[in-house]
C-alpha cells in the first residue's frame, strides 16, 4: 500500500481529522434523532388522545383552550363516564357510561386467558420437558404461525365456521335440554335455574357471540404464552431438575413442582403479554363478538369491546367535531392506559426472571 | 422412621399410581399442544373450502378477480386495486420504518452511553411494542388525517403502519448488530477507520441480512393489519386503482373486511378468495425471510469460527 495517507481516511492531517470528528458528531446526532422518534411517538400518542378526549369531557381541546382561548365547560363528568351502565354516545338520547364496553373487553380478555393460559402453559411444559428436540423444532414454529395470521382471517374464520358450526351447535344442545327439563327441575331451584334457562333461550345465536370472540382471541394468543413460557422454562438450570430426580421425583413432579415454580416470573410475564394483546385485539373481536354494548355474562350474547366501538365509529365516516368523534379518543385513551399498565407490569416481571438465571 | 412406613412408601401400589399419573399428565400436555395445531388446520381448511365453494358456485373469472377494481356488483368485483394499494403501503412503510428503526438500533448498540436517557428509550421500546395497533390508527387520524388536513390517503396509512412496525424492526436490528463480533470492529479501527466508517462499511453490511429478515417479518405483520387502516379512514370500497401515495385507497385486509359485511353471499366467497391472496403474500414473505436467514446463517457461522 502507499505510504501517502488517503484523503478522507481520517488520519491525513489535523484538518481532515477535525472534519471526520465533525462528521461523526453529526451522524451521532442523526442516529439519536431516530431513537428519539420512538419516545416522541409515545408522548404524541398520549398528548393527542388526551387533547381530543378533553373536548369530549370539557367541550374544548386543551390546545384550543391554550391558543384560541376557548373555555372549558364540563359536558360529561368522569363519574358518568366511569360508572354509567349504558354506552350510546351516538344515540339520539345519548348515554356516556363506558362500563358496558369495558365489560365487553374484560369478558373477551378473561375468556381468552382461560383458553390460552392453560393450553399455552401445558404446551410450553410439553415442549420444554417432554418433547424430543425434533418434535420441538417442528411444533414450535407451527404454533408460532398462529400469531402471524392476520386477525381479519380469524374474524372471517369466526363468522364462517366457529359461530355457525360450533357456537350454534353448543347453544342448541344447551338450550334444548334445559328448556325441556325446566318444568321438572324448576321447583327445586327456581331462583337459580329459571333465569339461567331463560337467559340461554333468550339469547338468539346470531352472527355474533362472545364465545366465538373468546375462542379466536384465545387461539391467537396461545403462542405468546407457550413461546415465552418455554423460554423461561429452558432458562431453569438442569441442576435443579437433576437434584429433584436424585431425590426420587418423577417427571411429572419435576415439571409441576420444580420447573413451573422456578420459571414463574417469566411465565407470568407471558400471561400478561397475552392478556394485553387480548385487550387491544380489534378485528377478530369486532367480527366475532359484534357491536352491541351490553352488560351480559351469557357467552352466546352479542357484546361490544372498546376496540369494536372504535371500529364501528370509524367505519361510518364520523365527522370531526361531533361527540362521536371525540368519544373515540376518550375510549382510545382508556385503552392506551390499560395496555400501558399491563406492559409496565410485563416488563417488571420479565426483568426479574432474566436476573435470576442469566 | 419405622420399617413399616418405609415399606409402604416403596410399595407397588404407589409406584403404579405414580406411573398412571405421569401417563395422564403426559397425555394432557400432548392434547393441549395439539389444540393450537387443530385450530390452525381448521382455519386453513375453512378458508380453502369457502373459496373453493365460491369458485364452484359462482362463475368467478380468476384473472378478472386479480386485476379488476372492486364493485358494488359481486359479479364484477375484483381485488386488483387493493393489491396495488397494499404494495404501495408496503413500499412507503418499509422506507420510513427501515430508516428510523436501523438508525435507532445503531444508536442504541454503537453510540448510546449508559445513562437514564438510554434506559428511557429502551423501556419505551418495550412499551411501544405493546401498544394496540388501533391506537396508532387513532394517532394518525387525529394528527395527520384531520389536524394536518391530509385526508385518508395511502401515505397516512403507511405512517400508521410504520409506527406500528418500527419497534419490531428495532429489536431484530439490535440483535443482528450485537451479533457482529467485536474483533471485526477492532480490525477496522486498527486500519485507521473512524467510528462512522466502521459502522457503515463493516458493521452494517455484516448485520444487514439479519436486519432485512426482521424487516420482512415486520412487513408481513403490517400487510395483514386492518384496524389502523380503518381508523385512518380507508375507503371500504376500492373502485379505482390508487394513483400514488396521495390517493385514497382500500388495502387487501380492509377490502376483505368490507366484503364480509355485504349481504350478497357471493361477496363472502370473494372475501375468502381475498384471504387466499393475502395469505399467499404472507407465505411468500415468510419464505423470503427464512431463505435469507438460512443463507446468511452459514456464512455468519464460518466467520465466528475463524
Amino acid at each position: 500500500m502507499s505510504t501517502e495517507p488517503q484523503s478522507g481516511s481520517g488520519i491525513s492531517g489535523d484538518d481532515s481529522l477535525e472534519a471526520a470528528h465533525e462528521k461523526n458528531r453529526r451522524v451521532r446526532r442523526a442516529l439519536f434523532g431516530c431513537a428519539a422518534i420512538t419516545v416522541v411517538t409515545t408522548v404524541a400518542i398520549f398528548l393527542v388522545l388526551f387533547d381530543n378526549a378533553a373536548q369530549y369531557f370539557f367541550g374544548a381541546r386543551i390546545s384550543e383552550a391554550l391558543f384560541d382561548g376557548d373555555s372549558f365547560i364540563r359536558t360529561i363528568t368522569f363519574t358518568e363516564f366511569l360508572t354509567g351502565t349504558r354506552w350510546a354516545p351516538d344515540h339520539s338520547t345519548p348515554a356516556h357510561g363506558v362500563l358496558p364496553i369495558v365489560w365487553g373487553t374484560l369478558a373477551i380478555t378473561i375468556g381468552a386467558g382461560m383458553v390460552s393460559i392453560p393450553i399455552g402453559t401445558a404446551t410450553a411444559l410439553y415442549l420444554s420437558e417432554y418433547a424430543t428436540t425434533g418434535t420441538r423444532n417442528r411444533l414450535k414454529p407451527i404454533l408460532e404461525i398462529l400469531a402471524g395470521i392476520p386477525t381479519i382471517v380469524y374474524g372471517y374464520f369466526a363468522i364462517s365456521f366457529l359461530t355457525p358450526v360450533l357456537v350454534d351447535g353448543i347453544a342448541t344442545y344447551l338450550v334444548n335440554p334445559v328448556g325441556q327439563g325446566l318444568d321438572s327441575v324448576s321447583h327445586l331451584a327456581p331462583g337459580l335455574l329459571e333465569p339461567l334457562a331463560a337467559g340461554m333461550m333468550g339469547a338468539s345465536v346470531g352472527r355474533y357471540s362472545m364465545l366465538a370472540g373468546i375462542l379466536v382471541v384465545g387461539t391467537m394468543t396461545i403462542p405468546m404464552v407457550s413461546s415465552i413460557s418455554e423460554d423461561a422454562m429452558q432458562a431453569v438450570p438442569d441442576e435443579l431438575r437433576n437434584g429433584a430426580y436424585a431425590l426420587g421425583a418423577t417427571k411429572y413432579q419435576v415439571s409441576l413442582r420444580i420447573v413451573l415454580p422456578a420459571a414463574v416470573s417469566g411465565i407470568f410475564a407471558s400471561y400478561i403479554l397475552a392478556l394485553s394483546r387480548a385487550i387491544g385485539e380489534t378485528m377478530a373481536v369486532t367480527m366475532a363478538a359484534g357491536f352491541n354494548a351490553k352488560l351480559t355474562a351469557n357467552p352466546f350474547d352479542e357484546i361490544m369491546t372498546m376496540t369494536a366501538y372504535l371500529v364501528s365509529m370509524a367505519r361510518g365516516t364520523t365527522a370531526v367535531g361531533t361527540i362521536e368523534y371525540q368519544s373515540l379518543f376518550a375510549v382510545g385513551l382508556l385503552l392506551f392506559i390499560l395496555t400501558l399498565s399491563m406492559n409496565v407490569l410485563n416488563d417488571l416481571l420479565k426483568r426479574r426472571f432474566q436476573e435470576e438465571y442469566r | 422412621m419405622s420399617t413399616k412406613r418405609a415399606g409402604e412408601f416403596l410399595s407397588d401400589i404407589d409406584l403404579r399410581r405414580e406411573k398412571f399419573r405421569n401417563r395422564v399428565f403426559h397425555g394432557l400436555l400432548v392434547a393441549a399442544s395439539l389444540f393450537g395445531l387443530v385450530m390452525l388446520v381448521l382455519l386453513i381448511a375453512d378458508v380453502i373450502w369457502q373459496s373453493a365453494q365460491a369458485l364452484l358456485n359462482y362463475d368467478i373469472d380468476l384473472w378478472n378477480f386479480l386485476t379488476a377494481t372492486s364493485s358494488s356488483r359481486a359479479g364484477q368485483a375484483g381485488f386488483g386495486a387493493s393489491i396495488i394499494a397494499s404494495l404501495w403501503l408496503m413500499v412507503l412503510t418499509a422506507g420510513m420504518a427501515f430508516v428510523i428503526a436501523v438508525g435507532c438500533a445503531l444508536y442504541l448498540v454503537e453510540y448510546a452511553p449508559e445513562n437514564r436517557t438510554t434506559r428511557l428509550i429502551e423501556a419505551n421500546l418495550a412499551n411501544l411494542a405493546g401498544v394496540p395497533s388501533i391506537v396508532y390508527g387513532l394517532l394518525v387520524l387525529a394528527l395527520i388525517v384531520n389536524d394536518a388536513g391530509m385526508g385518508s390517503i395511502i401515505l397516512a396509512g403507511a405512517i400508521a403502519l410504520a409506527l406500528l412496525v418500527v419497534p419490531i424492526i428495532i429489536v431484530a436490528s439490535i440483535e443482528s448488530i450485537r451479533a457482529v463480533p467485536e474483533s471485526v470492529r477492532d480490525g477496522s479501527y486498527a486500519m485507521g477507520a473512524t467510528k462512522w466508517q466502521t459502522v457503515r462499511q463493516v458493521v452494517l453490511p455484516k448485520a444487514m441480512p439479519g436486519i432485512l429478515t426482521g424487516t420482512i417479518l415486520a412487513l408481513a405483520r403490517a400487510i395483514g393489519e386492518t384496524a389502523p387502516l380503518i381508523m385512518v379512514g380507508t375507503m371500504l370500497h376500492a373502485t379505482r386503482y390508487p394513483s400514488g401515495p396521495f390517493a385514497s385507497f382500500s388495502a387487501m385486509p380492509t377490502q376483505i373486511y368490507n366484503w364480509t359485511y355485504q349481504a350478497d353471499r357471493m361477496f363472502n366467497g370473494l372475501a375468502a378468495l381475498g384471504i387466499v391472496v393475502l395469505l399467499t403474500f404472507l407465505v411468500g414473505m415468510y419464505a423470503l425471510a427464512g431463505y435469507l436467514r438460512k443463507r446468511y446463517e452459514t456464512d455468519g457461522g464460518s466467520i465466528s469460527n475463524v
